[in-house]
C-alpha cells in the first residue's frame, strides 16, 4: 500500500535556514545540510528546500547547499524558489535535487513546465501553487505571494497537470504562517479535479492538522515547516500520530 | 572491482552516483561513463533511467555501439547488471509510453501504463510503498519482507515469465517492482532514494 508522505520544508536564504510567518519576520535557525540530515534520520519521507534568497548575486548559494545535502541525504530532495528556466532546473538536478518545484515561472510561461517535463520527466517536476481565496474561488499568486495573477486556481491546477507536472504543491496564502490548519476546501477541491498527487502546504500548527490534510483534504503528502523546525514535534512523533489515526505512513 | 554507472543522458543520475559512492566508499572503483571499452572491461554495470521509456531508449541508441556493448556485457558475458526505474523497464521487448518503442529485449515482456481505475489511483505512483518479496534474491539479502521503498513512475513492467519477478507492490493491482534473471537485476523503485534500506540493496549488489 502506498503511504502518505510527511515532508518537512526548510526555507533557505543565502545558504542558511530561515522560516517566516506570512513570508516576513525571518529567524535564522541553522545549517540546511545538518537540518536535512536530522529530518531524514527522524523518518522524513522527503525533504523540501525553498530558496528565498532575494538578491541575484547570492542565488548560487542554493546550488552549493543542494550539492552538499544530496551527498548525505538518501531520501528524495525537492528544491524550489526562484526557478525560472529549464536551465535552472537542469542545474539543480545536476547538483543532486530529485525534484524541482516551479512557481512564478510556471504562471508566466507554462512552456517551462511542458519543456522541462519532456526533457527530465514528469517525476521531477513539481508545480507550486500559491492560492488565496477571493469570494468563492481561489486565485493564484506569484512572486512569493506578492502579486495576484487573477488566475483561477482550479483551472490552473488542471492546466499544470496537462502540461506535465508530476505533482502539485498547493499552499494556502490565507493560512501560511497562521498555524490554524490547512485550507481543507482548497486542498480537497484541487485533489479531486487532478489525477496527480497533491501536497498540502500552509497553516500547520499541530498534528491534527496533518491528519485533516490527508483525511479531509485528500492530499497524498503533507508539508510543514514550523512545527518541525522549532522542535514542537519531531517527524517521528508526527508519523506515529498519523499511524494512530489510521493513516498509512512509513514507520 | 570496477563498477560503471552508465551515463547516457537519461536524466538526473546524481542521486544514483552519490548513493553508490556513499556505500562503496573507497573499496570499489566507481566510474560514470558511456565509454564502450570501459563498460566491456568493468565487473558490474548500473543502468539508470529517468523520464520516458522512449526518451531513454533513444538516448541509449544515440550513443554509437552502446547497446551492443551492454548486450555483450549482460547477455554474452553474463556479468551483473542492475537496471533502476526506466533502466529496468528497458529490459522489456516493447514499451508503450508516448509511442510504441522497442526495448533491449533481455526479459520478454512489455511496459504499459498502470491502470488508475478511472482516477481512483493517482499517477504517477509517487512515494513509499511496501515491497512483497516473492522469491529469494541476492539483492534482498538481509532485507525484510514489506520493507518500504521509494517509487516514482506511471508505467509498469509486465514480464511474460513470472519466474523472473522477485518482488511486487500493491498499487491498483500487483505491480512488478523487482526482477532477477540470472545476472540481470532490476528495481522499479529507487534504492538510491530509499533511505538506509535502499543503501543496503546497493550494498548487496556491490557485494554480489
Amino acid at each position: 500500500m502506498l503511504k502518505n508522505r510527511i515532508i518537512p520544508c526548510l526555507d533557505v536564504k543565502n545558504g542558511r535556514v530561515v522560516k517566516g510567518i506570512n513570508f516576513v519576520d525571518l529567524k535564522d535557525a541553522g545549517d540546511p545540510v545538518e537540518q536535512a540530515q536530522i529530518y531524514s534520520d527522524s523518518g522524513a519521507d522527503e525533504i523540501c528546500f525553498l530558496d528565498i534568497t532575494a538578491s541575484n548575486e547570492n542565488r548560487d548559494t542554493i546550488y552549493d547547499v543542494v550539492k552538499k545535502t544530496s551527498k548525505k541525504c538518501f531520501v528524495p530532495l525537492t528544491v524550489g524558489g526562484g526557478v525560472k528556466s529549464v536551465e535552472d532546473i537542469n542545474k539543480l538536478l545536476n547538483c543532486g535535487a530529485d525534484k524541482v518545484s516551479i512557481n512564478t515561472a510556471a504562471v508566466q510561461n507554462a512552456a517551462v513546465v511542458l519543456d522541462s517535463s519532456k526533457k527530465f520527466g514528469s517525476q521531477c517536476i513539481v508545480v507550486a501553487i500559491d492560492a488565496k481565496k477571493n469570494g468563492n474561488k481561489w486565485e493564484v499568486f506569484t512572486h512569493g505571494g506578492r502579486n495576484n495573477s487573477g488566475i483561477d486556481a482550479m483551472e490552473y491546477a488542471k492546466k499544470m497537470e496537462d502540461s506535465g507536472a508530476g505533482e502539485l504543491l498547493v499552499t494556502s496564502m490565507d493560512r501560511d504562517g497562521t498555524q490554524v490548519g490547512y485550507d481543507i476546501d482548497l486542498m480537497s477541491k484541487i485533489s479531486s479535479i487532478v489525477n496527480i498527487p497533491v501536497i498540502a502546504s500552509g497553516g500547520v500548527g499541530n498534528l491534527d492538522h496533518l491528519v485533516d490534510g490527508i483525511k479531509l483534504g485528500k492530499a497524498s503528502a503533507v508539508l510543514a515547516a514550523s512545527i518541525f523546525h522549532y522542535g514542537k514535534h519531531s517527524v517521528k512523533e508526527a508519523k506515529e500520530y498519523l499511524d494512530s489515526k489510521g493513516i498509512p505512513v512509513r514507520i | 572491482m570496477k563498477l560503471i554507472i552508465v551515463d547516457y543522458n537519461s536524466g538526473n543520475i546524481s542521486s544514483v552516483i552519490n548513493s553508490f559512492r556513499e556505500v562503496a566508499q573507497n573499496k570499489v572503483n566507481i566510474e560514470v561513463t558511456s565509454d564502450l571499452n570501459k563498460i566491456k572491461s568493468s565487473d558490474k554495470v548500473i543502468l539508470p533511467g529517468q523520464g520516458s521509456f522512449k526518451s531513454c531508449v533513444e538516448a541509449l541508441n544515440s550513443i554509437n555501439g552502446l547497446v551492443d556493448s551492454l548486450n555483450e556485457f549482460a547477455i554474452s558475458n553474463k556479468k551483473p547488471l542492475l537496471g533502476i526505474c526506466v533502466g529496468l523497464q528497458m529490459f522489456a521487448n516493447i514499451g508503450y509510453e508516448e509511442t510504441e518503442t522497442k526495448g533491449l529485449g533481455w526479459i520478454a515482456g512489455k511496459v504499459s501504463k498502470i491502470d488508475n481505475q478511472n482516477g481512483k489511483y493517482k499517477l504517477p505512483h509517487i512515494g513509499w510503498n511496501q515491497i512483497n518479496i516473492t522469491k529469494e534474491s541476492k539483492l534482498f539479502r538481509n532485507i525484510q519482507n514489506n520493507s518500504h521503498m521509494y517509487f516514482v513512475h506511471s508505467y509498469e513492467f509486465i514480464p511474460v515469465d513470472k519466474n523472473v519477478v522477485s518482488a511486487t507492490i500493491d498499487y491498483s493491482s500487483n505491480i512488478v517492482c523487482a526482477v532477477e534473471k540470472e545476472n540481470i537485476f532490476g528495481t522499479q523503485f529507487h534504492p538510491e532514494k530509499s533511505d538506509k534500506i535502499g543503501l543496503k540493496i546497493i550494498d548487496n549488489f556491490i557485494n554480489l
